[in-house]
């Protein structure tokens, strides 16, 4: 199987309206391809007629190799799973039946289903003893999310249509929502179509990118690094904005980055110890851990020899704390709002790994454009490996 | 996945309170609204036990007599009930499957046809339509023309309040149902219905209200009730009579709106 979804010319005219215009389009196994473009592009339509949710008005759509334009929908969206903006858990059900929707539908036994909607609940992060029994309106909007991202993957798809996923969860609810899922992706690796407005969530999320513009047809469909430096024309560029390089950034991930190390002491050390510690370094600022390794505290030397008092309550609070997993944007976002000047690294446990500052970020940002540069004079293309790019830059 | 301490923070967030699981325990989540469980029984008992002790205490003539004896007064309470519950079932039968055919997309065209009819059903002086339909020529007098008669006057709030109900389910949710495959059936029984029974219930409720209370209106053709003890005591200038006839059917009509509230309260889904 070469390509899990294909689309041949699929063109959908709404009475009056032409909706989507002659789209192509190849979707290899295991990658998420965001869809983006200005509203009444044709995007959703065009997401809405992969499980036919909108029929075609002509085209075709292969499956797995599969030609699905004209076999039962109801079957071929059992096989594809499907999250929407509003979410849509049915508010009437336990967060267990609702996840429990589509194996139901296909007649899986009562056991089996149990034990697959605890394992999903683990997948997202949900402890399935506290959650399964509880209704929907008993769960916060990032819970609900997570649960709706669990129902789809319910029944094992091969591949999930979502449509603008995390459109109705606040900014820093969104940015955790989106990390987790990609970490996710990594464990399951489905193929994902996914629908957004927003160019940096495409560039973040998407392995590749499908700019739908005002004609409802694709304008560019590449990867980000080669939409992000060679937007196929006007429109594309106008849509990106202006930042590409910054923009670029999304590509890199913090824990793909040499880190910087800090000079670093536990809360509970001597004054002496903690101002030798500070002194051997280069820096200015001593990063205070507590028990845990989590970073507490930020104090200078003006800090450590004036007052009394406890040491934890010296100095700035850190701020600017990432985990690994998070882009450069992200850390480079974070180090312009942090008193010091970096973003403090933690691990999953919140544990300090090392900080980051703006050096392997201008490191990343050549490397990226001498990777391109390299690539284009020899001609072909591919996406980018990322095990390729740490030694680039440390 | 392991869970991180940006989830940890994600699951700290206060979520809503749970809900009570018990039918009873949710009954009871509101003090306000005990009271009127507890309330309307006990006005409605106290107030039957008060006329039943005033007419006790009366010198009734023979007229009077005939009207208030255990078994004539029993015979009207049953009748009554029965006649009420017969109409509120051919209400239901009737009104809840046509409300949901209506809402499907092929019925679309006929929506006003039916709305129409049963609006005429309501609209139409229920007496008058009692009149009319025990014409000889029709269906004749009896307790079998009450019952259409009243049925054709309870349509309309059963039928709307399933339209309604139908109709008020959020689109999301249905396709969020459709996008994952079931069919068109499985969402209506597993999605469209549960989610629209408060305000089906609601509607039911409204009907037997207005059931039991039209129900009086039997008496004027031969078909019984409570409505007897009214009449007979206007035509025959008994207040007794008449005022036993008035509070059985209100002290009825309370009790069953009672009992529908807490069929309300039990039977509405949890979670919402």
């Amino acid at each position: 199987m070469e390509h899990m979804i294909r689309l041949d010319e699929l063109t959908k005219r709404f009475p009056g309206q032409l909706a989507v215009d002659s789209v192509s389009m190849d979707i290899p196994e295991g990658e998420i391809v965001v869809f983006v473009g200005p509203s009444g592009c044709g995007k959703t339509t065009t997401l809405k007629m992969i499980n036919r949710l909108i029929e075609p008005t002509s085209g075709r759509i292969f499956l797995e190799d599969e030609d699905v334009t004209r076999i039962n929908a109801d079957r071929l969206r059992r096989r594809i799973g499907y999250v929407i903006q509003q979410i849509g858990l049915f508010p009437h059900m336990t967060i267990a039946s609702n996840i429990a929707t589509v194996p139901r539908t296909l007649g899986w036994d009562k056991q089996r289903i149990a034990e697959r909607v605890d394992e999903l609940l683990e997948l997202v992060g949900m402890d399935p003893e506290a959650y399964r029994d509880r209704y929907p309106k008993e769960l916060s909007g990032g819970q609900n999310q997570r649960v709706g991202v669990a129902r789809a993957l319910a029944a094992d798809p091969a591949v999930m249509l979502m449509d603008e996923p995390f459109g109705a969860v606040d900014p820093i609810t969104r940015e955790r929502l989106q990390n987790e899922f990609l970490r996710l992706q990594d464990e399951v690796n489905k193929t994902i179509c996914f629908v957004t407005h927003d160019v940096d969530e495409a560039i973040k999320m998407g392995d590749r990118i499908a700019i739908f513009g005002d004609d409802h047809g694709i304008q560019q469909f590449d990867t980000p690094e080669m939409i992000l430096s060679h937007p196929a024309n006007e429109f594309v560029e106008d849509f990106l904005g202006s930042g590409a390089a910054l923009k670029r950034l999304h590509l890199r991930r913090v824990r793909e980055v040499a880190l910087t190390a800090w000079p670093a002491a536990g809360v509970a050390e001597d004054r002496d110890t903690l101002r030798e510690k500070l002194e051997d370094s280069e820096q200015s600022f001593l990063l205070l851990l507590d028990e845990q390794r989590q970073p507490v505290r930020w104090v200078s030397r003006r800090d450590l020899e004036r007052g009394e008092g406890r040491m934890a309550d010296r100095g700035l609070p850190v701020a600017a704390i990432i985990e690994p997993h998070a882009t450069l944007h992200d850390a480079l976002d974070e180090m312009i709002t942090s008193n010091v000047g970096c973003a403090v690294v933690v691990d999953r446990e919140g544990a300090y790994q090392g900080v980051v500052d703006i050096d392997p970020v201008m490191t990343a940002v050549n490397t990226l454009r001498a990777e391109l540069r390299e690539r284009l004079a020899v001609g072909s293309w591919h996406a980018v490996p990322t095990e390729t790019v740490e030694e680039g830059t440390s | 996945m392991s869970i991180t301490a940006a989830d940890t923070d994600l699951m700290q967030q206060p979520a809503p309170e749970a809900e009570p699981r018990s039918a009873l325990g949710r009954l009871l989540r509101d003090p306000g609204r005990v009271w009127g469980y507890i309330g309307i029984p006990i006005v409605v008992v106290a107030s039957w036990i008060a006329v039943y002790r005033w007419i006790a205490g009366l010198e009734l003539d023979s007229i009077e007599q005939r009207w208030l004896n255990a078994d004539r007064v029993s015979r009207a309470i049953i009748e009554h009930i029965q006649l009420s519950l017969a109409a509120t079932v051919l209400v239901i039968v009737i009104a809840v499957p046509l409300g949901i055919m209506l809402t499907r997309p092929f019925a679309k065209p006929l929506t006003p046809l039916f709305i129409g009819l049963a609006n005429i059903g309501q609209a139409i002086p229920s007496v008058g339509l009692l009149f009319f339909l025990a014409l000889p020529f029709l269906l004749g007098i009896g307790p079998r023309t009450a019952i259409v008669g009243v049925v054709a006057y309870c349509l309309l709030p059963v039928l709307r309040n399933t339209m309604v109900g139908i109709q008020q389910v959020d689109r999301a949710l249905i396709e969020a149902g459709r996008g994952m495959g079931l069919t068109r059936g499985a969402v209506l029984a597993r999605i469209e219905l549960p989610l629209a029974v408060p305000v089906i219930l609601a509607g039911i409720r409204t009907a037997l209200i207005l059931t039991v209370g039209t129900m009086v209106l039997a008496t004027f053709i031969n078909a019984g009730g409570l409505g007897d003890l009214i009449n007979g005591g206007i035509v025959n200038n008994r207040t007794p009579v008449l005022l036993t006839g008035a509070v059985l059917t209100a002290g009825l009509a309370l009790l069953i709106d009672w009992i529908a509230g807490i069929a309300e309260e039990v039977l509405r889904p949890r979670g919402l």
